[in-house]
């Protein structure tokens, strides 16, 4: 165990070495704008950088290269741990506990958006900074972010990236080299936030809303400023605005990459998950804002089609941004809302979820399972968007849904069993799996996570990271094979 | 440098492990076998696309457009030929090398001349091992011998033992031990680790060192190193495939050679191509066999059929039953390091042979040779310094003046015809070939950067 464990523990030094250094913008914010939650950050940074530089010392012997196990172990490692050092400075200002910091920084981090505090308005701006740059690291994601600067994860990177980034096929590369594919990712992803804070800000908001809010919604966070959330705007134009960019944040950045570099929108057209996504999106909206709309809870058609428009795809990418209290809603639109956020984003997105294309791939399945009923001799390869997908992958589709079922019960049941109501624990866990955000019941959009206690709290952060991983890289953690010499 | 690999076999998988530890190379390697490719990427660091190799569409994917070298390695010298004349006439490619087996294509130059082929270099492992092989049989004690400048300068590899007059002296004694030739020592590994040779370096028993001479003065600086061992005379080589048979042909007219060959239609087709050769058909590792052709008295015994496990077996048994020197053809890197410590004299790598042949073409500067060595840990390389003295940071100094990166040798100067061995005081001037040695590979960038210095001038 100590073989593996070391030699993991001297690059996730240097990932927290970097990771101090992401902590000064909230303290640059701090200074400038004489903020008292100032010495939380200065005492967090300084100490996240020695405790990094030390470990780093003190591992130095064991450096080498990394193995496949070494990438699975450095990632969950890191996103286990990271939350803890993320939530140091939420926990040394506010009068909250480490249950509910590393909770809060969790969401942050896994970009979920669930949140235990409130007053939000009232906090310090250096707070409200930090919670979004995390959504916003966490986003296209850490370790990946390390692969991209740091070029000695160069070799074991192609590890690393698999067992961060979500999606069933991640052998395709951009270009050969993984750091360069990591650069790429996050240059699309930055010129896009850049982008949405740009328009943010010409819709209405002021500069640091207008930040705040771009990350959440690239990353598909779900962080706001405001307990309220987009709804304290209420502006048509910022909520088209956050839409666009909230689905833009659920398309591959790949593809996003690929239209870039030819110039032209045919990328779209040719990836067969961002034409699912947008149809399932389109489609669901119309129904719901209809229901909506015939259930009276809506005077007309327009506002229904308003909100529902904003609600459903914020949740629906698990993003997490509100305008309206949704649990108000009939019980189909919500449960609607939560169903399509198990499986709306896609791969190599930044929304959480089963993903479209393994939706696609066990539909596509299902239905070959069938012809294969009626044509016993039938040879029929599976195919997505007209590339064959290998059986090989289809199997780990199969066996990843089916682990994702079993998180999903198992922390339900926990829930559950804790003595929480059936409507909270179904939809906190599936929010929090999904990396969706607000859930309903006493979780819902009008009330947060703070309502839990202590247990319940860190059965949803344990979700959280489960959903952002993907549950394969958490779960390997506790295979006794990986320990194994 | 971009660079696409064609067919991940077992040359594009070493080229592909080689091209893609530089830090400056973005390797990309196409072959249809994409449980191959996957494994591959999960160790390498690159970007593989599975698909026919000489397929316009399929390169394209891989990126030919912006690609600086297209490498041709797959098993089809065809394909191989076809895709570099494709690169270049849709995509002009600037360099593409080929693998072409066939000495049948490789023997008209015309192919490949201009208005045909579009075929820049091209390259036959079989070819390079063959001679590679003829060179350590010509020269007996010698673990390595490689060329530079067409063979006017030699990299000798020889491991040091007692009874050479130079084992446990000095090496500023070498001169007053050999008045008549020069030669300089480039490296010296002891027990693995290589030891940086200056005047006061002492060789002892065991010690691998390696030497740059001039062609001629190679057996004389080898009798120093160790008690001079009479010259082969008799071989036997285990195999009648594509090496075995070159290496034959190449060495029937000055040696004894018997040939063994397994399979009885080879064996056949194989002693109708050659003249002198005693083809044996029958099994490399039956005792019998070798006894009845006198293994006793042979002087080097050569297993180079395709099987590595049958090449190691067949040339322990041949040492146990008496033969001299036994060389055993092997491509698992770790294998060829466990057995050179055991009973088999040289293990030869047919991946490290051919690689050199490929870096030569991505380093940066005018690099004619480079010489994988030791795995390719180390390096030896050929550059032609081009420029002046203001132009280039080597050019009119003394060698003692240039900052040579850590574990780097300049061992000797080719001018024109001459071969002048590096000493303190030689001046380095246009156009001169120097032969550097690099105990470690890593500082490779330093070397290019240091020669490189007039490369706008050309």
């Amino acid at each position: 165990m100590k073989d593996i464990l070391l030699p993991v523990a001297h690059v996730f030094a240097l990932v927290m070495m970097v990771f101090a250094a992401t902590m000064l913008a909230p303290l640059i914010m701090a200074v400038w704008g004489l903020d008292p939650a100032l010495s939380s950050f200065v005492i967090s940074a300084v100490a996240t950088f020695v405790l990094g530089a030390l470990l780093w010392l003190a591992t130095r012997r064991f450096k080498r290269e990394l193995k496949t196990r070494d990438g699975l172990t450095l990632v969950a490692l890191t996103w286990v741990a990271l939350p803890a050092v993320a939530g140091f400075p939420l926990w040394h200002y506010l009068p909250i506990n480490f249950t509910d910091a590393y909770f809060e920084a969790a969401s942050g981090l896994t970009t979920t958006g669930g949140t235990v505090l409130s007053g939000l308005e009232f906090l310090p701006r250096s707070i409200n900074l930090w919670r979004h740059l995390l959504s916003w690291l966490g986003g296209m994601g850490i370790i990946v972010l390390a692969v991209a600067i740091l070029p000695m994860l160069g070799v074991g990177g192609m590890q690393i990236y698999r067992a961060e980034m979500p999606g069933p096929m991640k052998d395709s590369k951009l270009t050969p080299r993984i750091g360069q594919t990591a650069k790429l990712l996050w240059a699309v992803y930055a010129g896009l936030t850049a982008t949405c804070i740009v328009s943010l800000k010409l819709t209405g908001m002021n500069w640091f809303d207008a930040v705040c809010h771009g990350f959440s919604a690239l990353s598909l966070g779900g962080f706001s400023v405001y307990d309220a959330s987009i709804g304290h705007f209420n502006s048509l134009a910022i909520e088209m605005v956050l839409t666009l960019f909230q689905i833009l944040a659920a398309l591959n950045f790949a593809t996003h990459y690929l239209a870039w570099s030819q110039r032209g929108v045919r990328a779209y057209f040719r990836d067969a998950e961002a034409k699912a996504v947008l149809g399932v999106l389109v489609l669901s909206c119309i129904g719901v804002a209809l229901f909506l709309f015939l259930k009276g809870t809506y005077p007309d058609f327009p506002t229904a089609l308003r909100h529902a428009t904003f609600n459903l795809v914020s949740i629906a990418v698990d993003g997490g941004l509100h305008t309206q209290d949704y649990s108000r809603w009939p019980i189909f639109a919500p449960m609607w809302m939560i169903f399509l956020s198990c499986i709306v984003a896609s791969s190599g997105s930044t929304g959480g979820g089963i993903k479209m294309i393994r939706t696609l791939v066990l539909a596509k399945q299902a239905h070959r399972e069938m012809n294969q009923l009626v044509h016993p001799n039938m040879v029929r390869p599976l195919k997505v968007g007209g590339t064959v997908i290998a059986n090989r992958v289809v199997f780990a589709v199969l066996a990843f849904v089916f682990l994702y079922f079993m998180s999903i019960v198992t922390l339900i049941f926990l829930q559950l069993a804790s003595g929480l109501d059936f409507m909270t624990s179904l939809s906190s866990i599936l929010a929090c799996i999904n990396n969706a955000g607000p859930g309903l019941g006493l979780v819902g959009p009008g009330s947060n996570y703070g309502t839990l206690n202590n247990f319940q709290t860190w059965v949803c952060s344990a979700a959280m990271l489960l959903g952002r991983l993907e549950v394969f890289t958490i779960l390997v953690l506790f295979t006794p094979t990986l320990w194994r010499k | 440098m971009k660079i696409i690999i064609l067919g991940a076999g077992q040359v594009g998988r070493t080229a592909a492990y080689h091209l893609s530890r530089e830090e400056a190379n973005d390797v990309t390697v196409i072959d249809v076998n994409d449980e191959i490719l996957r494994d591959l990427q999960d160790r390498l660091d690159i970007r593989t696309v599975v698909g026919n190799a000489s397929s316009p569409r399929i390169l394209e994917a891989a990126g030919i457009a912006s690609t600086d070298i297209l490498v041709a390695l797959t098993n089809s010298d065809e394909v191989n030929m076809l895709a570099c004349h494709i690169a270049w006439t849709l995509y002009r490619t600037p360099k593409k090398i080929a693998r072409v087996r066939s000495a049948d294509y490789t023997e008209r130059d015309r192919l490949f001349g201009e208005n045909a082929l579009s075929v820049d270099v091209w390259i036959s492992p079989e070819q390079l091992v063959t001679e590679y092989v003829a060179r350590l049989i010509r020269y007996p004690g010698a673990l390595q011998v490689l060329d530079f400048a067409d063979g006017r300068v030699r990299l000798v590899g020889i491991r040091a033992r007692q009874g050479g007059p130079l084992v446990g002296e000095a090496l500023k004694t070498l001169r007053a031990h050999v008045p008549s030739a020069d030669a300089r020592v480039a490296a010296i590994y002891r027990a693995g680790k290589s030891v940086k040779p200056d005047g006061e370096t002492v060789i002892e028993d065991g010690d691998e060192v390696f030497f740059l001479a001039a062609r001629d003065d190679i057996r004389t600086v080898m009798k120093e190193l160790r008690r001079e061992e009479r010259p082969a005379r008799r071989v036997v080589i285990a195999g009648g495939g594509n090496i075995g048979f070159r290496l034959a042909s190449e060495l029937e007219d000055k040696n004894q050679v018997k040939l063994i060959e397994r399979d009885h239609r080879r064996a056949r087709r194989v002693s109708e191509l050659l003249n002198r050769t005693i083809v044996l058909h029958g099994d490399a590792a039956d005792e019998e066999l070798l006894v009845e052709e006198n293994i006793d008295s042979t002087d080097v015994f050569a297993a180079l059929t395709n099987s590595e496990e049958a090449n190691i077996l067949s040339a322990m048994l041949a040492k146990r039953l008496g033969a001299r020197k036994v060389m055993a053809l092997i491509n698992k890197p770790s294998y060829a390091e466990l057995i050179e410590s055991g009973s088999i004299d040289v293990a030869i790598s047919p991946q490290t042979v051919t690689i050199g042949s490929l870096l030569a073409h991505v380093r940066r500067g005018d690099v004619v040779r480079v010489h994988s060595l030791r795995r390719g840990a180390a390096e030896a390389l050929e550059v032609v310094v081009h420029g002046d003295a203001d132009s280039s940071k080597v050019i009119g100094r003394r060698i003692e003046d240039i900052v040579l990166p850590e574990g780097t040798t300049l061992g000797a100067v080719v001018r024109g015809e001459d071969v002048i061995i590096a000493h303190h005081d030689t001046t380095v001037q246009p156009d001169d070939h120097l032969i550097l040695f690099l105990t470690d590979r890593r500082h490779i960038d330093a070397v290019e950067k240091l020669f490189q210095g007039s490369a706008s001038f050309l």
